[in-house]
């Protein structure tokens, strides 16, 4: 046998899907799997089916992350985002091929990635905008010096769109993550190959330890446990029934969680991009300061 | 140096006869109490157990009478919004805030603990260390944490360090007095089990892992071999010694696998705060965590629960 053949011969080496809490890349605690399939049946990975306490170990590594992720500077922050972009490009195809096996076409795929990596350059940009332009002098009446300036919310839980694998996830992190929050992100159900390769883009790219935690797991399962624990501040919640929707509102108001819902967003498309997806986790702190006549 | 111990009451013990300790059972030991599964009803038990055994803690060079008596008001309500709370079992403080604690304790069944004898370090004069100790049981102490001279123990002088003890139980009179080995610094398990067998026979009532000033300050592994002489000690002589680890014990689930270890090695008599104790300021606030989450199934954030 020729040299050329055995070399064919060669077993391909599977990739392991894992979840990423507090820049590592764990396997779920559970131990549980659900099996992801291709059009016709064939199996292509097995994915983490992350249990509530994954999503606990999570928030704690968020929120541990969150105080110096706030006070790094704005220039700082856009600076990885935008180094995110570049590690997403040369990586590009890997993204591609993965969307291709979960049943995208190509031309399709190859629209989501080159969208994605423009989000994320397009988040990088604002990152030392979006506070001018929301923050504000207001007139009043007595003598003092009234200013309203954004600050972030904290640690954000994200429900990702089911029906996009990567532009929907990224469309929702990058927002929160640009305006100093941290957050906790339920991957698609349908495609979560490409979070857990974005989770290895992030880790890439400077982005320190619990600022953003990716799981994979079932929606029905982990809802709840995102609009209810008690230290996560905002919930952005996507798609999903009415139903779910009037849940995760109930649980949320335990500790009067802001919620956002994002419905039937055209992920792809420039329009949903805009500063006021940052806007969504952020909150207005307004100051009164005395000055003389 | 054995002169200097016969001057004593006490007998001191054969160190000779103390047996070896063998370092990788002991992390295997360790390491099985940790799969132990403890599980709803059973783990609420064990945090309620937690809390009434913990030693509230503060020991710092910046503590103010308002700290102390913020942590007194602690110890009393631990987190009112759970009803059938037990309440900590001591506040541990520096000689000069036991005054402080004593008033601001008043009418409650919370013991008073104080460190003493020249804490942390224990690099002073007995003299100095007896008037630090009755001046801290003078001011309302009713518990003594005493360090033991780690110099002079590692340096063999046994003798000196056994006089050091018993000197310091006198002064104590009716107090409990712990006596802290500050494992971090004796550096082998062999030297662990030494100090305490050595601690025991010199009167302590109790035997205590560190200060908290120290890294590594309590680790299972030498809590286990300290509870291990405390059998042993409890079989020679019939008399039972109480065992408390302290610093870097923060999360509940790790203090549940303490009791896990604490139960299947000196049994349920010691399962009560007379006899085991947790020295900790974060511990208690994760616990009462913990108890809202099974009370409530929701997660909890440390933002409401007060500080300690």
């Amino acid at each position: 046998m020729a040299a050329a053949d055995k070399a064919k011969q060669r077993l391909a080496v599977a990739k392991t899907y894992k979840i990423y809490i507090d820049g590592k890349f764990p396997r779920t605690e559970s131990g549980r799997y659900f099996t992801l399939e291709d059009g016709k049946g064939t199996v292509i990975a097995n994915i983490c089916r992350s249990s509530r306490k994954d999503f606990r170990n999570s928030v704690v590594a968020a929120r541990k992350a969150q105080r110096a992720w706030a006070n790094a500077s704005a220039y700082l922050r856009g600076q990885i985002l935008y180094r995110i972009a570049e590690m997403l490009e040369g990586r590009s195809e890997q993204f591609v091929a993965e969307l291709v096996l979960q049943g995208n076409t190509q031309r399709h795929a190859q629209k989501e990635v080159e969208a994605s990596i423009d989000r994320l350059i397009y988040y990088a940009g604002w990152a030392d905008k979006y506070q001018q332009v929301f923050s504000a002098v207001n007139p009043v009446a007595s003598s003092h010096f009234n200013f309203s300036v954004l600050e972030p919310m904290g640690v954000i839980s994200i429900i990702a769109p089911d029906d996009s694998g990567l532009i929907g996830i990224v469309s929702n992190i990058a927002p929160a993550m640009v305006g100093g929050n941290t957050c906790v992100v339920l991957a698609s159900e349908q495609q979560p190959l490409c979070a857990v390769s974005f989770a290895e883009v992030l880790h890439a790219s400077d982005v320190p330890a619990g600022v953003v935690n990716i799981l994979t797991g079932l929606r029905s399962e982990l809802t709840e446990q995102f609009a209810s624990h008690m230290d996560v501040n905002a919930i952005a919640f996507c798609d999903g029934s009415r139903k779910v929707a009037a849940t995760v509102q109930d649980l949320a108001a335990d500790n009067i969680k802001r919620v956002i819902s994002r419905r039937r967003m055209d992920w792809l498309s420039d329009q949903t991009a805009n500063p006021y997806l940052i806007r969504d986790t952020q909150e207005v702190k307004t100051t009164w300061h005395p000055i003389g006549t | 140096m054995s002169v200097t111990a016969l001057k004593t009451s006490k007998a001191f013990p054969d160190l000779s006869r103390v047996p070896a300790v063998d370092e990788v059972g002991v992390s295997e030991r360790v390491a099985r109490f940790q799969t132990r599964s403890i599980k709803k009803a059973s783990k609420v038990e064990a945090l309620k157990m937690i809390l009434s055994m913990i030693d509230l803690t503060t020991l710092e060079g910046q503590d103010t009478p308002g700290k102390v008596r913020h942590l007194c008001q602690k110890a009393i309500h631990l987190h009112d919004a759970l009803p059938d709370l037990p309440h900590v079992a001591a506040v541990c403080v520096y000689p000069t805030m036991v005054g402080v604690a004593k008033q601001a304790l008043e009418g409650h069944d919370i013991n008073i603990a104080s460190v003493a004898t020249a804490f942390p370090s224990g690099m002073s004069s007995l003299d100095v260390k007896l008037d630090d100790a009755r001046m801290a049981v003078d001011a309302g102490a009713n518990e003594i944490d005493m360090v033991i001279s780690r110099g002079a123990f590692l340096a063999g002088e046994y003798g000196y360090v056994f006089d050091e003890i018993t000197a310091v139980k006198e002064a104590c009179g009716d107090a409990h007095l712990k006596v802290i080995l500050e494992t971090g610094e004796l550096g082998t398990l062999d030297r662990v089990r030494r100090a305490s067998v050595l601690a025991m026979h010199a009167g302590a009532d109790f035997i205590k892992t560190s200060t908290g000033k120290i890294q590594p300050a309590a680790t299972m592994q030498v809590t286990l071999v300290m509870l291990q002489a405390i059998k042993d000690y409890y079989y020679q002589t019939g008399r039972m010694v109480g065992m408390k680890p302290a610093g870097g014990i923060s999360k509940a689930k790790l203090a549940v696998h303490y009791l896990v270890m604490l139960r299947e090695t000196l049994g349920m008599a010691w399962m009560t705060p007379e006899w085991f104790r947790f020295g900790a300021s974060s511990l208690a606030n994760d616990v009462l965590m913990q108890l809202m989450k099974q009370s409530t199934g929701v997660y909890q954030s440390s933002d409401y629960f007060s500080k300690d």
